[in-house]
């Protein structure tokens, strides 16, 4: 038995958010695989809980009027991976979930719960953020939207204020139009392993293939909170796809990257594959967008 | 609190069954002690291990991590549903046995439904896919290998490959032509 004081189980997000408000001190439980395991360590024991796992309308990958994929916050990392609408524009997100723990925990594990939380080793986090992803979230004012930068306050703490939850997770055309990218996850075991540092890179380039229009790189585990290495991203902003510009580019990413020294791995050790990683990443990139490097 | 209980319906091992069930108990708990069905064990009751390995709705989670009362309306399947009717195992479960892939037998349940899940699919997956497949299990005895090799056998029986399926050797591929002979 779980050291649960009470649980309340939604039946619909208004539903949802009016046992928010009745319960002010209950946490809200997606799919569970962090806030049972946190309650089992006794972290959160004697929790209440709103659990809104039965909430089926927050499933599913679409692409709605705005033509932005919509991804529902309760969609699991299993489903977003075979998703066809994923792999059609945004692969690299279902290659970054499928690393996520094992195929059980990959079957529970929601995106929504995997943002909601904070952390900055989440596997769906740097893609997001290198995507620059939007969240939806639902209170008791209504719905509203938070670009995934600002959603982020610090460690742990993320902007939902009493009564909301998220309910999906967009992505602007603008931003996946013609944009190819990949994840690399460095770790200690290919999987049950949590990220020492990861790093999602995505280029559009010019028609012609030979300059870069936008480069974005986003970073889990190099800071607090999942970050975007902006310098390096400004630097390669219309410059052509040379090797000198790649090697450039990954060495700036230590502008930004500002990793600490933790048990799993120390701050020189996650500068130094940031830099590696930015390089690989921005290599498979500018290979499946069908560039070349010249020179 | 008032609702400390609720009625789960669902099906388990293709019987439509309903208990009152605790909102505490997670779906280890409910499969275990309200069913008997000891075939799903606690290992680590936190997500790691894969010893309480249940297939719901088609996919495997591990019960350990899921709330009883999401069971509402789910399809279970647990190790005692694969037996036949009259008592026989499955080709995945004598598979096991023949290979050895069992010692003490703790990981086993878990990894026979993974094992069912990726088999059902009737795709031929490579090794490096089948043993991602299975990355989500824990043992401690047999050293993996001997796993390996029952799921992969499995699945080229299934597929018509018996010629194949005789020839994944000890390191779980498909052996030379001609292997050295005993000297
Ligand atoms: S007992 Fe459930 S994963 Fe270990
Ligand atoms: S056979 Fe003992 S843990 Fe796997």
């Amino acid at each position: 038995m779980y050291d649960i004081k009470a649980l309340y189980e939604a039946e619909s997000v208004e539903h949802a958010i009016k046992l928010l408000q009745e319960h002010p001190e209950a946490q809200i439980i997606a799919g569970g695989s962090d806030v049972l395991v946190q309650i089992r360590e006794g972290r959160r024991a004697g929790v209440e809980l709103v659990s809104i796992y039965m909430l089926d309308e927050l499933r599913g990958v679409s692409i709605d009027e705005e033509e932005n994929i919509r991804i529902g916050s309760l969609t699991s990392f299993a489903h977003i991976t075979k998703d066809p609408i994923i792999q059609k524009y945004i692969n690299v997100l279902g290659e970054a979930v499928d690393m996520v723990g094992g195929p059980q925990i990959r079957a529970i594990g929601t995106i929504g719960g995997n943002t909601c939380n904070g952390v900055t080793s989440a596997d769906s986090a740097s893609t997001l953020m290198a995507w620059d992803a939007v969240m939806e979230v639902t209170g008791p004012e209504g719905v509203r939207r938070v670009p995934i930068q600002d959603f982020y306050i610090k460690a742990k703490v993320v902007d939902l204020k009493p009564g909301e939850l998220q309910t999906a997770i967009l992505i602007p055309k603008s931003s996946y139009e013609n944009c190819y990218g990949h994840y690399i996850k460095y770790a200690m075991r290919n999987a049950l392993d949590i990220t020492t540092t990861g790093c999602s890179v995505n280029v559009v380039l010019s028609e012609d293939k030979k300059k870069f229009e936008r480069v974005r790189a986003g970073y889990g585990v190099a800071a607090p909170i999942p970050m975007r290495a902006t310098t390096a991203e400004e630097f390669l902003k219309g410059k052509n796809v040379t090797e000198k510009n790649i090697k450039e580019f990954s060495e700036m990413v230590l502008e930004d990257v500002n990793p600490r020294n933790s048990w799993r791995a120390s701050r020189a050790l996650r500068r130094h594959i940031s830099v590696v990683m930015a390089e690989r990443a921005l290599r498979e990139s500018i290979r499946l967008a069908g560039g070349e490097i010249n020179g | 609190m008032d609702n400390q209980y609720k009625v789960v319906h669902c099906t388990i091992n293709g019987k439509a069954v309903e208990k009152v069930v605790d909102v505490r108990a997670s779906l280890t708990d409910m499969l275990r002690n309200d069913y008997r069905l000891t075939s799903v064990k606690k290992g680590c009751e936190v997500g790691e291990c894969g010893a309480c390995t249940v297939i719901i709705d088609g996919e495997g989670f591990n019960s350990c991590i899921y709330l009883a009362v999401w069971a509402e309306g789910k399809e279970i399947w647990t190790v005692e549903g694969l037996i036949s009717p009259e008592g026989e195992l499955s080709d995945i479960q004598e598979a096991f046995v023949e290979e050895g892939a069992i010692q003490c037998g703790f990981c086993s349940p878990g990894f026979i439904m993974t094992s069912w899940e990726i088999l059902k699919s009737g795709k031929e997956y490579t090794d490096d896919e089948l043993r991602k497949l299975l990355s989500g299990h824990l043992c401690r005895c047999t050293g993996y290998e001997n796993i390996f090799r029952a799921v992969k056998k499995t699945m080229l029986r299934r597929l018509g490959k018996k010629k194949e399926a005789e020839k994944v050797n000890s390191q779980g591929i498909t052996e030379y032509p001609n292997p050295m002979p005993f000297i």
